[in-house]
């Protein structure tokens, strides 16, 4: 059971009041995109052994949704920041960078 | 014969004897026995028979790696089935019953299974009961229920409580044995706040019989010295009978506290689950020893050497009074020494070691005990115990060379540490091939939200075997946790043990080495599951590669032990059948729990009514009382209908329904969701949630609307009421409040955060009333206190007002058909307003209406229900319901899906209604059946039933369905089969069966 720290009230939150949403920073596709485009939006996900970014929701506490960088395979949390933003930030990416020289994720690194 | 000794037994008082019964007999037995010692001491050698072949099984160990001593414990409303003799504690007046067995332990009828054992193979379900495809259902599957299984299931309800206790320390050690106590003392020391769990009822583990001296005194001195100092620290819990159930992500951990299981009739909790958020753990949960595989080894009467040992030293109970002991390490010798100081007879040691031992060896000699090196035991003789061994070389196929009358045999293959709880949540093991076990690696530990690693394993558990080893890894280990837990400990100090001297153990996987195959079919590996030597083998020459295949093919390490004793030898027979060395082959996952725990723990206090929070209606205690037949909505109950005494539930819906249509009906709608939307972006943050157009509407009126997921299909629908400029009201359906509360809440969070919107869920904040017939503008108007005629308020008008002294919303809306105002008043006037309706309503016929009254009602109109008309693969097009879709607008979610070609594909089923030709009512979920046969062999279908009911109104069945090309085949007459074998039959026809024109709602 995990525990993530939600940045919005600051609480260490455990699993039980939070809950998870899927992949971070997708770009939503509406009326006008491709096929491709649409398809891709809505079912393509990554699938990543190692560094990966999450949304969750405060559901049980402060009902904030935040985005969690994290390790699949190690449960390592490199951070969490707020959901308004479209990319993460870059200080947080220098950190993962700085434990996991190399990563990769989507067109982030 | 097994019996009680004069001498030893250190954990017994025999001063006092408790009575027990075992199959209805009468026996005793002495404070301190476990079930599994009590019985030994009666002489009770075989206590269960075997899963699959029911052969006769004895006592194997004397801890919870106990494979064969599984019982039913109690009767009645404390039943409990499965539990390990050897983890029970003796209490007087404890009644158990043995398991698997028809019609007695002693007569067993399954028993001729072991006479068929060479057709039950490996694999043998996926074998044999293959074909006839018929044979499954009468012959195979009554025969596997019968002949397999362990304990019955409880009949009764439970009549024990249970609690779960959430907690936090810094440093959890599971384990209370020297290395527990060890570690605990070195990081509470540090500072840490530690918690200590021990599994059994004593703290020392094994150390008090396997002996040792530590600073020049007993180790039991050293127990209770530690012990006495760990009590006097503030900063440390001490918890017994308490067992480290697994261990999870983050340093979560479950612990399973057995209060009451050894005190019936106690107060308070039976079992207690520990819910713990450790910063780091150390696991000191000791060594297993496991059994050699020789042919015969499951014959009770043979025992593990260390359990042996045990039942002398801590009870006082001789397995057998003249013993042959099969040993490849030295550890086997302090069980031969122990016993014959017990003044038993030990004939023999057989140590598979050309070379023999070391210093123990030489011992046991001295003391006179007769030991033969190179030498394996080829088979066990006896059925329902042991009567004889015969003797072989080690080095060969089994040729008797020997045989020796004995009852007793005490086996020892070497010991693995108990890696469960490192494992858990991904520690990976390393293998010794000195001690020939898998211990954890230290470099891969499972890590936590820092990265680094939060479990660490000491003593035996880390593959330390020796006392002067254990006590120096854990001191180190206790203060390596308190550091990684934020404490700078000073350097602790080791006790010192005496060294001992052991000659290195020498693997031996089967016993002896070649044994031919008559002997590896009777070489048990699991004995819980009876699975053999050769099943493996079996299994490796059929394909069966991979670890994790070979056991589920052969269920080996699958039952309820999960393999504690089995694990390594399979391990090793699968490896050299593969010809592979072990670290190739891998381990099995190892899973919690770490034994079985009660499914009441699990449930803790969350049973009865507060297994989950019902939520309530301001009206709910008037609805008990007005004979509500309740209907679960999520977590509301809702009145199904108010059934009047006389009269079947059936009967109310159809007077409700009448009364309804011809006089006044009241709804409780409390439940419907109410989501406040503001802000000066509202109207367009509800066009793009809605699929029409919510921007244009005035303040004052209500429109219907309908919301899409992103992927085009319909999640709910209902009315939204335009408040004022940036206020709306929108409803939900009654399970869908919470849920559009948070759809709302995510898109504004995560992709409109910068839209000025805010939204709030005010379900609860009103109550809701539905006053529905011809008569309901009268009894409003009776009331008294606003305008409520037709053109004042208006059909999809909404207007702030009081009505008799009550403020009230009222919203012209109708659900029904019917003239009809939804009226919302603040929670706290709910019942006061809903009684005054009630009387005021005398005179017009009132009755109050539940939940089917309303389906049927909104069924004779043809509106749909998110739930039955909808499943999440339903669109609005199918539904017909493109009026509620706007041309206008750019997007809104779901349109990008909504045009996808399988969307708009022609031949997507479509809502139609449905009229059987008799007036019979279609069963709900049919399927109407075309022409023609899919490749499963099933017919093919066009089409299903969403709604279905006898509607009173018509007298006769109505129906909605989905069916290919529906709208334009009106008239068609469709056939669905029932599950009852009926062919019923149905013509396609309008989904509005009453007042099409709406002329009784709009009056």
């Amino acid at each position: 059971m995990l525990t993530l720290q939600c940045p919005y009230c600051g609480v260490q939150a455990d699993e039980t009041e939070l809950s998870a949403g899927g992949e971070a920073h997708l770009t939503r596709h509406g009326p006008g995109s491709t096929e491709d485009e649409f398809h891709d939006y809505l079912f393509t996900r990554e699938n990543p052994r190692g560094v990966h970014f999450e949304r969750w929701r405060h559901t049980y506490g402060c009902g904030k949704w935040f985005h969690a960088a994290r390790d699949t395979q190690t449960l390592e949390v490199f951070g969490t920041y707020k959901a308004q933003c479209t990319e993460p930030p870059k200080e947080l990416r220098d950190a993962i960078t700085a434990k996991r020289p190399g990563w990769t994720w989507r067109e982030f690194s | 014969m097994s019996k009680r000794l004069p001498t030893h037994g250190r954990l017994i008082d025999r001063s006092k004897r408790i009575g027990f019964t075992f199959n209805g007999k009468s026996l005793a037995g002495h404070p301190g026995d476990t079930l599994a010692s009590a019985l030994l001491a009666n002489d009770q050698m075989m206590v269960g028979r075997s899963f699959k072949y029911h052969r006769p099984r004895g006592v194997v160990a004397s801890g919870p790696e106990e494979p064969n001593a599984l019982v039913n414990m109690g009767q009645g409303r404390e039943f409990e089935p499965n539990q390990r003799a050897t983890t029970t504690e003796l209490f007087d007046g404890l009644i158990s019953r043995s398991q698997n067995h028809w019609p007695s332990l002693e007569f067993d009828i399954g028993g001729i299974n072991k006479h068929l054992s060479r057709f039950l193979p490996a694999g043998f379900y996926y074998k044999m009961f293959m074909y006839p495809r018929a044979f499954w259902k009468h012959v195979y599957e009554p025969f596997i229920r019968q002949s397999a299984g362990l304990g019955q299931a409880p009949r009764d309800r439970d009549a024990d409580t249970y609690e779960h206790f959430n907690t936090f320390t810094d440093v959890l050690v599971i384990g209370g044995g020297v290395a527990g106590l060890q570690a605990a003392k070195a990081a509470a020391q540090g500072g840490a706040r530690v918690l200590l769990m021990e599994q059994t009822a004593h703290w020392g583990g094994r150390a008090p019989v396997d002996g040792g001296t530590v600073d020049g005194a007993p180790v039991e001195r050293y127990i209770d010295q530690t012990l006495t100092e760990l009590k006097a620290m503030d900063n440390v819990t001490l918890r017994l009978r308490c067992m480290g159930a697994g261990v999870y992500d983050h340093g979560y951990v479950l612990g399973y506290e057995r209060l009451g299981d050894h005190l019936p009739g106690a107060e308070g909790p039976r079992h207690r689950l520990w819910r713990v958020r450790a910063k780091q753990i150390i696991t000191t949960t000791g060594a297993i020893e496991r059994p050699l595989s020789f042919a015969g080894n499951d014959v009770p009467g043979v025992m593990l050497a260390s359990a042996m040992r045990d039942y002398v030293v801590n009870h006082g109970v001789a397995a057998g009074q003249r013993i042959v002991i099969a040993t490849n390490n030295d550890d086997a010798y302090l069980t031969a020494i122990c016993l014959k100081e017990a003044g038993l007879d030990v004939l023999r040691i057989l140590d598979a070691r050309d070379s023999g031992g070391g210093p123990l060896m030489n011992a046991a000699r001295a003391l006179g005990i007769r030991i033969d090196c190179g030498r394996a035991i080829a088979k066990v003789g006896g059925g329902r115990r042991v009567k004889k061994v015969q003797i072989c070389a080690q080095d060969g196929l089994g040729g008797a060379l020997e045989e020796i009358a004995c009852d007793a045999v005490a086996m020892s293959g070497g010991w693995s540490p108990v890696v469960h709880l490192w494992s858990h949540c991904g520690g990976k093991l390393t293998w010794d091939a000195d001690q020939a076990h898998f211990r954890p690696d230290p470099d891969r530990p499972p890590t936590g939200a820092d990265g680094a690693g939060f479990v660490r394993a000491a003593g035996a558990a880390n593959g330390y075997m020796s006392l002067e080893d254990v006590l120096a890894d854990a001191t180190k280990t206790g203060i390596s946790a308190a550091k990684a837990a934020g404490f700078k400990p000073k350097r602790g100090t080791t006790p010192k043990a005496e060294p001992t001297l052991q000659a290195p153990l020498e693997p031996v996987w089967l016993m002896p080495r070649d044994a031919h195959a008559g002997l590896r079919s009777k070489s048990w590996l699991d004995f819980q599951n009876d699975v053999k030597v050769s099943d493996v083998q079996l299994a490796a020459r059929e394909g069966f590669e991979s670890v994790e295949h070979t056991k589920r093919y052969t269920t080996l390490g699958m039952a309820t032990d999960q393999g504690k004793l089995s694990n390594i030898n399979g391990l090793a027979i699968l490896s050299d059948a593969l010809g592979q060395p072990i670290p190739a082959t891998g381990t099995t996952t190892f899973r919690p729990p770490y034994t079985p725990i009660s499914m009441g723990a699990i449930a803790g206090e969350a049973r009865g009514e507060v297994f989950q929070p019902v939520r309530r209606t301001p009206m709910h205690d008037w609805n008990a009382a007005n004979g509500a037949d309740w209907e679960p909505v999520g977590q509301w109950r809702r009145p199904y209908a108010y059934v009047r005494s006389g009269e079947t539930v059936h009967d109310a819906v159809m007077r409700e329904v009448t009364n309804t249509r011809s006089n006044l009906g009241l709804l409780d709608a409390s439940t419907l969701g109410k989501i406040i939307v503001k802000g000066p972006d509202a109207g367009k943050f509800l066009d793009m949630l809605y699929t029409n157009m919510m921007s244009t509407l005035k303040p004052g009126r209500c429109r219907y609307g309908l919301m899409c997921s992103e992927n085009g299909f319909l999640i709910d629908d209902g009315v939204v009421a335009r408040i004022d400029d940036d206020t709306f009201l929108c409803h939900t359906t009654t399970g869908g409040a919470e849920h559009i509360h948070a759809h709302m809440e995510e898109w504004l969070q995560t992709e409109w955060w910068d839209w000025q919107v805010y939204v709030a869920n005010v379900t609860e904040q009103y109550a809701q009333i539905a006053v529905v017939g011809p008569n309901a503008r009268q009894v409003l108007e009776k009331l008294g206190g606003m305008d409520v005629s037709r053109e004042s308020l208006p059909f999809m008008a909404w207007a702030d007002g009081r009505i008799g002294g009550f403020d009230c919303r009222v919203y012209r809306i109708s659900f029904s058909g019917e003239l009809s105002f939804e009226i919302a008043v603040p929670a706290s006037q709910g019942l006061a307003f809903w009684t005054a309706l009630h009387e005021a309503g005398q005179e017009f016929g009132v009755m109050p209406y539940g939940t089917e009254c309303l389906h049927i009602l909104r069924a004779e109109k043809g509106f749909i229900m998110i739930g039955d008309e909808t499943d999440g693969t339903v669109i609005p097009q199918d539904l017909g319901l493109n009026w509620a879709i706007s041309k206008k607008k750019d997007d809104y979610l779901g349109k990008r899906a909504q045009a996808r070609s399988h969307m708009t594909d022609p031949t997507r089923w479509k809502l139609v209604g449905l009229q059987t030709e008799d007036g019979s009512v279609l069963p709900d979920g049919a399927y109407a059946i075309a022409a023609g046969r899919n490749a499963n062999g099933q017919r093919n279908t066009q089409g299903r039933v969403t709604s279905t009911y006898h509607s009173p109104t018509l007298g006769r069945g109505i129906a909605m369905g989905l069916v290919l090309n529906g709208p334009d085949r009106m008239g068609e007459t469709l056939e669905f089969p029932g599950t009852d074998g009926t062919l019923y039959k149905a013509r396609i026809v309008d989904p509005v069966f009453y007042d099409k024109d709406g002329e009784k709602q709009n009056v």
